[in-house]
């Protein structure tokens, strides 16, 4: 068994009394206060999370924009230096090694940033790919850590407490940017639903801003929140809304994918093939019309026939409703259709709906 | 540190039995149990007239996170429930031993000698 490990954060998340567990072999703090008054934090005003379990690799080469067109299933031969860009790593049958950012440096170097349980897998299947590239990934997951400072205050609190004004930097965008001694890459991302940044640094940078934001009062959040905030913006989790058994063309993500363009990448004909036949299953939201909570692995009833399962549901936080995320069979997955979710052996009565829980407000130019 | 009450009876699954008369007990979940569990935000409680066994869920609590099932130390038949829990799960963690689940008419009433007193539960935690 590996030991698990700590990020450079762990002694301030004991000392704020943080509710501890081990994810990804990681210790994390799972809540400080409660996972309400953290979820409504970010909501309403600003809430940090220690984001450094998160795997971040270099890519770097000759043929490194090749190489991201070629394993990477959203587009990225468009993207300019400065982007970032959100998509999924594919095996050939089209279903999902992970879920991923992709910062571009440059045509020669990029940075991934990937979930903290498949940094491993990610690692060995990327370099696995690299035979016909002049390519390097390098696993820089070790040495770089990372907080995000997420909320509609995020912006004006990093600007009053680390005076760096972020107002021009655009949605999903990063930027290099310097405090103290301190070198920091800042995107304008996050997995909140909420506009706001991830920061990436050294132990010592991400140690020292942590403790500055939390004086100048943004909240600590842990993975609890995290989840509860992502699920409400329906933005996907690995092993729940996607995994290696389900394509992004299940799970609602065609967005993020480039199957109608020119670029070859690996799992695209299965993605085209699952398309000409037509999917067999959806993510759909559901929402339960008696109160009860649909949690991930509930079965899911239309009248006696199993049509699905729940990936992820709460009482939501923000909207104090029973609702969930859940891959539905056809045709089950229509709107409004009447489903049942099998609930300690009771079956509760609600019905399919949209995703959109909540809407997100993110920062993003024009309009 | 969790509060325990002298004069209850205990299980093993952190639940508290308090002896209305000879036949009727209040069933709820220990201080330790709310503390544990973060807070509650919904708690899933059987009908009036169904039956509960004896280390079996009759129910659950959850909190925003997870869901844990309510044991019962009890074999019986559910008298009443605690309709304000369902309007105000919160209760749980304010006064965990007040905030009683079901009120249980007894069917085996030699089970509450399997249970144990504040002192032996105090003792477990």
């Amino acid at each position: 068994m590996n030991e698990v490990k700590r990020t450079c954060l762990y002694q301030a998340h004991v000392d704020l009394g943080a509710k501890m567990e081990d994810f990804a072999g990681f210790m994390m703090p799972i809540v400080y206060d409660t996972i309400k008054n953290e979820h409504l934090a970010v909501r309403q005003a600003s809430g940090m999370f220690d984001v450094s379990h998160m795997g971040e690799f270099a890519v770097k080469g000759k043929d490194a924009t090749k190489f991201i067109d070629h394993v990477f299933c959203n587009h990225i031969l468009d993207k300019e230096p400065g982007s970032v860009t959100y998509g999924m790593l594919l095996y050939e049958n089209g279903t999902i090694v992970d879920d991923l950012l992709v910062y571009k440096m440059s045509n020669e170097e990029y940075f991934l940033v990937v979930n903290a349980s498949n940094v491993g897998k990610d690692y060995s299947w990327l370099v696995d790919q690299t035979d016909d590239f002049d390519v390097t990934v390098i696993n820089r997951s070790e040495e770089i850590s990372e907080i995000a400072i997420q909320g509609p205050q995020a912006e004006a609190k990093v600007k009053q407490l680390l005076g760096i004004d972020l107002s021009s930097l655009e949605f999903f965008h990063y930027g290099y940017f310097e405090y103290g001694p301190y070198n920091l890459l800042i995107s304008r991302t996050g997995y909140t639903g909420e506009d706001g940044f991830e920061i990436y640094a050294s132990d010592d940078a991400i140690t020292e801003l942590w403790s500055i934001f939390h004086v100048g009062g943004v909240v600590p959040c842990g993975l609890g929140s995290r989840d509860t905030l992502r699920f409400e913006a329906a933005l996907p989790l690995y092993g729940h809304e996607i995994s290696d058994t389900v394509t992004p063309l299940e799970a609602g993500f065609k967005f993020f994918t480039k199957i109608d363009s020119d670029s070859d990448f690996i799992g695209k004909q299965a993605l085209l093939d699952q398309q000409e036949e037509g999917l067999k299953r959806r993510l759909v939201g559901i929402e339960l019309t008696k109160l009860a909570i649909p949690r991930a692995t509930y079965e899911v009833y239309s009248n006696d026939e199993l049509v699905g399962f729940i990936t992820t549901g709460y009482l939501s936080v923000s909207l104090e409703t029973p609702i969930a995320l859940a891959m539905i069979n056809r045709p089950y997955n229509k709107k409004d259709t009447q489903i049942q979710v099998k609930i300690r052996n009771k079956m509760v009565p609600g019905f399919v709906r949209d995703k959109k829980f909540l809407t997100k407000n993110y920062k993003t130019k024009g309009a | 540190m969790s509060k325990v009450l002298k004069g209850l009876l205990y299980s093993n699954d952190h639940e508290w039995v308090k002896k209305l008369n000879d036949e009727e007990v209040l069933v709820g979940i220990t201080d330790f149990a709310a503390k544990e569990l973060g807070s509650v935000v919904f708690v899933d409680l059987p009908e009036v007239g169904d039956a509960v066994e004896a280390n079996t869920e009759f129910g659950a609590v959850e909190s925003v996170k997870a869901a844990s099932d309510l044991v019962s130390p009890v074999s019986g038949e559910v008298l009443e429930i605690n309709e304000d829990l369902v309007g105000e799960p919160e209760q749980v963690n304010e006064d965990a031993f007040a905030a009683w689940m079901i009120k249980v008419k007894l069917s085996n009433k030699e089970e509450l000698e399997n249970l144990l007193s504040a002192e032996e539960y105090e003792a477990i935690l």
